[in-house]
């Protein structure tokens, strides 16, 4: 079929757009259609919502007897219990006469272990890892982008190639090497640090690919224009290509930011001292403590998944977009 | 200039990347410890040889010592000592253990290994991508499609469906964990719902045979919305055109699915395929806080026993030789898979 020849295409059937049977037709396929997506969205939600839910129950008796239904996913009785000290071991009475939705949970995390440590160590670590890493990177990438110097190539190869090398297989002597290097403030080993949770991640093959990949598309006659004004090298980094690479940044550090936030292999490793634990190290030990009270650990749970999940439903396109970066050199 | 600016990253890769890489290589070939006061001796490759030794043994019944008769239990089956016994009673097999056994031509065979744990490990991580791998990339494909759909409130669902990928793992694990709790638990309740009570309940995560697809599950919760949206990226970079073509030659929504979709996507899927298989042969934090390998090594996986005889045994040297064996595996699966998927397009 060439253009010139326009060709009527009727819907698939033959059927005319505005037949009964066609409409019919349409309206099931939409039900249809939507009831799959939301059984679907139910999939995803539900871990979530029995977490959420659960950990806002203040009875520990009445969230253990809920999963075994539907009333694990509901907030019920619905009347707002203030925190109390020592709830769980109070006796039954007591625990029953406190039935209801609350910050007893919380509360209780706090009590039992210095989770505000905890978090402030997740923040830190995470967002010095993530600023320096923009940096670092960024910087790293202009002059494989934009400039022509002898050794790029050669330079632009490794870095690809160590996109392939996965962190599991460095883990245990990345390990042994930095309980040998230099302890600032004096003394040898980087473990219970914070340095030895940020400085190894801040350089990152692969952010610095993904940098490349953005400042290669950025016209050229931009910083040509530059150098006429005689324009230094890390003026044009700075005055050009940061402020026309926005997208690519926020790529990078919501990438970065995931990984560094749920990272646990790494500080299982090298944290020992609750004084550097990040959350998800603490919450794994915050688990494995006896009595396990559900109520405790999915409170605990909660608040570390609800920074990450608002920044997301805060930030949604750029997160969805983020992702969709990283398939593009497939 | 440009060294310079070069620099702090290339120092960052060198010390905290390629060292520990080449430092895995050397590491292998020596007993090195963590906090140990002895200094570390070369080993050459006996860490090596410890890790992939494998002998198949083959089992003599137990005769009865007077007559010389082969002994029999009451349903008339042969019996045969116990591997522990075999494996004690010759030099030849010392310092190994039990892997399997298995009959052929009417006899039985004793598979022994010089680090059982690690094979069984090794094994499950090809059981998770086997399953995973494919089951994964169909699911995001197919969520892609639906959200990729022209209808009011899509990105609702988007959003949904996306959202477990910036939960933690660690949470992912220990919410699951309460899921699948036995007898009275979340999962139990649903099956039994919709089963009309004929399924389970289940022991899940204490169950040899359930524990690791459970693991399996979760995992895909918590990974396909990262696989949907690359896809979605996919998609929406094929031409419309191609589409009006396919109508306009009267294919209907399946064939476009075969004759348009699939292959405008074929590099996109090798991309999925390969990453989501590198991510099964990482698996670890799913396992440490669920399972612990558990129950017996059903739910062992290779980074685990790496992390165990590096962390808690303190074998760094044998733990880098695992590491070494993890990396040289995965470097062959994924040039293997890209090589075969690239071949499909050459022949074309």
């Amino acid at each position: 079929m060439s253009a010139q020849t326009p060709i009527q295409v009727h819907p698939v059937g033959g059927k005319m757009p505005h037949s009964l049977q066609y409409r019919f037709r349409k309206t099931a396929k939409a039900i249809l259609n939507y009831t799959v997506m939301t059984l679907l969205a139910c999939f995803f939600a539900f871990p979530l919502v029995f977490m959420m839910v659960s950990a806002t129950k203040t009875n520990e008796t009445q969230i253990t007897s809920d999963v075994g239904g539907l009333r694990a996913f509901v907030p019920y009785p619905l009347r707002f219990v203030p925190p109390v000290d020592r709830l769980d071991d109070a006796p039954a009475e007591i625990r029953n006469a406190y039935t209801g939705l609350g910050p007893q949970n919380f509360f209780d995390v706090f009590r039992r272990m210095p989770f505000g440590r905890f978090l402030w160590n997740s923040i830190l670590v995470t967002t010095t890892t993530v600023g320096l890493g923009l940096l670092v990177n960024s910087i790293a990438a202009y002059p494989l982008a934009r400039l022509k110097w002898k050794g790029r190539n050669v330079v632009l190869a490794a870095i690809v190639a160590l996109i392939i090398i996965p962190f599991e297989a460095v883990a245990i002597p990345l390990m042994l090497l930095t309980t040998r290097l230099p302890r600032p403030g004096g003394g040898i080993g980087w473990h219970d640090t914070y340095i030895v949770q940020i400085i190894p991640f801040v350089a990152d093959a692969f952010s610095i690919y993904l940098f490349y990949q953005f400042f290669i598309g950025i016209p050229k006659d931009l910083d040509e224009a530059a150098i006429m004004d005689g324009a230094s090298r890390l003026r044009i980094y700075w005055n050009i290509i940061v402020p026309n690479s926005r997208p690519v940044f926020a790529t990078v550090a919501i990438l970065k930011f995931l990984w560094v936030w749920g990272s646990y292999l790494w500080p299982l490793l090298v944290i020992r001292l609750p004084e550097y634990r990040p959350l998800t190290v603490a919450m794994q030990e915050f688990f494995g403590q006896y009595p396990r009270l559900w109520g405790d650990t999915l409170a605990f749970a909660t608040m570390t998944t609800l920074p990450v999940l608002i920044l997301f439903l805060a930030f949604q396109r750029w997160f969805i977009r983020s992702v969709a970066a990283t398939g593009i050199k497939g | 200039m440009a060294w310079l600016m070069i620099a702090p990253a290339a120092v960052g890769l060198i010390i905290f990347l390629i060292i520990p890489f080449l430092m895995a290589f050397q590491l292998s070939l020596t007993d090195t410890r963590l906090l140990s006061p002895n200094p570390p001796q070369f080993v050459g490759l006996e860490n090596y040889h410890r890790l992939l030794r494998v002998s198949v043994i083959l089992m003599e019944p137990l005769r009865d010592p007077v007559t010389g008769e082969v002994q029999r239990d009451e349903e008339g089956r042969i019996l045969y000592p116990r591997p522990r016994t075999i494996l004690r009673s010759d030099a030849r097999y010392e310092g190994m253990g039990e892997l399997a056994q298995f009959h052929l031509f009417g006899r039985r065979y004793l598979v022994a290994a010089g680090d059982p744990t690690f094979w069984r490990g090794l094994a499950n991580n090809f059981y998770f991508a086997l399953v995973v791998v494919p089951l994964q990339s169909a699911f995001a494909l197919l969520l892609a499609i639906l959200v990729n759909q022209r209808i009011r409130g899509v990105n609702l669902f988007r959003t949904f469906y996306f959202m477990p990928v910036v939960v933690p793992m660690v949470v992912v694990a220990v919410v699951w964990f309460f899921l699948y709790n036995p007898g009275v638990g979340t999962i139990n309740a649903f099956l039994k719902a919709i089963s009309f009570g004929r399924l389970g309940p289940f022991e899940w995560l204490a169950d040899p045979k359930l524990a690791f697809p459970s693991i399996m599950l979760l995992s895909i919760w918590q990974g396909v919305g990262f696989q949907m949206v690359i896809f979605l990226a996919g998609l929406q970079e094929i031409p419309g055109e191609l589409y009006e073509a396919a109508e306009a030659d009267g294919c209907n929504e399946v064939q476009k699915f075969f004759f348009v979709t699939l292959p405008q996507l074929r590099n996109t899927t090798i991309f999925v395929v390969v990453a989501t298989t590198i991510l099964a042969f990482q698996l670890f934090t799913q396992v440490q806080v669920m399972t612990g390998g558990g129950p017996g090594e059903a739910t062992m996986t290779t980074i685990l026993h790496a992390v165990r005889e590096g962390r808690y045994q303190l074998r760094a040297g044998y733990a880098s030789a695992i590491t070494v064996v993890f990396f040289l595996i995965v470097l062959a699966v994924s040039i293997i898979q890209r090589s075969v998927m690239r071949e499909e397009r050459a022949i074309e």
